[in-house]
């Protein structure tokens, strides 16, 4: 494992699983998480801060991950951070539509933690 | 020469003959140094060529063939031991990471179940309750749509409270006893149907029902329709949920109505002390 710390944030709308994949990522020493519980606040958080990933729901009120995902792309300090999409969406063209849209993960609920970890760990290559 | 420089040609000497004492000295504890080196291997090298002849008779004319051969099937024994014990390592490798998958997938079931009951009692809001219910029933259980109804203790049925998928006013009035859920809510008995795949939606047939039960007093159940679409089957973590669920849920919304309720009776008090007391 590199020592290099790695900030990812979290936008989820649901309490119980935020926690749920904070406590699988807790698990890497590396990894510093910030909360955010719609896609607007997780905007506010991204221009804030510098993030290594973000791991964010589809379904949210306010703003959709979807949106998230398509307005970190379209700028240009945040265009190459990696996404996972955690969702309970499992429809291929849902995946597709993500995908598309500049995602580079996309993980479906319900949640297995091995299943988070490892996508994370492969993204930022640690 | 005078005095004086003879004086000083014996100092020189004198310097020079230390000089020279010191260094035969140095040279003499070298050879010393040496000399034990030498006894020292001398010895071993005794030793080893004594050591294989007093276990293996020898068996040609020639004694360092025999030393040979021996030390060959000395060798050929040794090799034979550690391909042994690297399988035998091998094998303790496999259990190792069998065992770790093991442990890897009970924890990550442990986790559920603890952020499960965690967030059931950190509320004592009814409604925040039935969201934090149905939250665990689509994010940790994988469920789309379904119901939680509530007994309404003198009327002896089932009423539903809260649904995703399915509006609860469409949900029936279930009497105490009847149908699978009544059944379900009277016996204490979770029910599952026994195959996903050919399950078509009936609201009085759910594929599961769980009875929300404090000890054995069912307050409630939460019956299931449909899963989401990836879901196709109940893992064996489910089952540990649905139990988690039956006591804990039921906990939580008993406490959640009871301070309700008891926060009702305190401002409704409090309302007649500032009345009686203006």
């Amino acid at each position: 494992m590199s020592a290099k710390n790695f900030k990812l944030l979290i936008v989820e709308d649901s309490p119980t699983m935020r926690q749920l994949i904070v406590f699988a990522l807790k698990r890497v020493r590396e990894f510093t998480i910030v909360e955010a519980s719609d896609g607007v606040d997780g905007l506010k958080k991204i221009a804030g801060n510098r993030f290594d990933l973000i791991l964010t729901d589809i379904n949210m009120p306010i703003m959709d991950g979807l949106k998230l995902v398509s307005l970190v792309r379209n700028d240009p300090a945040n265009k190459d951070v990696p996404i996972i999409i955690i969702t309970t969406e499992g429809a291929q063209e849902d995946r597709e539509r993500a995908m598309a849209l500049g995602a580079n993960e996309y993980l479906t609920k319900p949640i297995q933690p091995t299943r988070v970890l490892e996508a994370v760990k492969r993204l930022l290559k640690v | 020469m005078t005095e004086r420089d003879d004086d000083r040609s014996i100092v020189k000497r004198a310097e020079e003959f230390l000089q020279a004492f010191k260094k035969g000295a140095e040279f003499t504890q070298e050879l010393l140094k040496e000399n034990e080196r030498l006894r020292f291997q001398l010895l071993e090298l005794k030793e080893s060529l004594r050591g294989p002849e007093k276990s293996y008779p020898s068996d040609s004319q020639d004694p360092e063939k025999d030393h040979l051969r021996r030390k060959v099937r000395d060798l050929e024994q040794e090799r034979v031991e550690i391909l042994d014990r690297i399988r035998q390592v091998e094998k303790e490798n496999l259990d190792f990471a069998n065992r770790y998958v093991e442990i890897e997938a009970e924890n990550n079931k442990l986790a559920n179940l603890y952020i499960a009951s965690y967030q059931l009692h950190s509320t004592l809001d009814f409604r925040e309750v039935l969201q934090i219910i149905m939250e665990i029933i689509i994010n940790l259980i994988g469920g789309e749509e379904f119901g939680i109804l509530l007994l309404d203790e003198k009327a002896k049925k089932l009423q539903a409270v809260a649904s995703e998928g399915i509006a609860t006013g469409d949900f029936p009035i279930v009497p105490m006893g009847k149908g699978i859920i009544g059944q379900a809510a009277q016996t204490g008995e979770n029910y599952f149907i026994e195959e996903i795949a050919g399950y078509s939606r009936e609201l009085s047939r759910p594929m599961v029902c769980i009875p929300l039960k404090i000890k054995e007093q069912v307050i409630g159940v939460i019956v299931i329709y449909k899963l989401l679409v990836q879901k196709d089957h109940f893992a064996e973590v489910d089952y540990e949920l649905f139990t988690l669920l039956a006591g804990h849920a039921a906990t939580a919304i008993f406490s959640s109505k009871l301070y309700s309720e008891s926060e009702r009776k305190l401002s409704t008090m409090q309302g007649f002390i500032e009345l009686l007391t203006k």
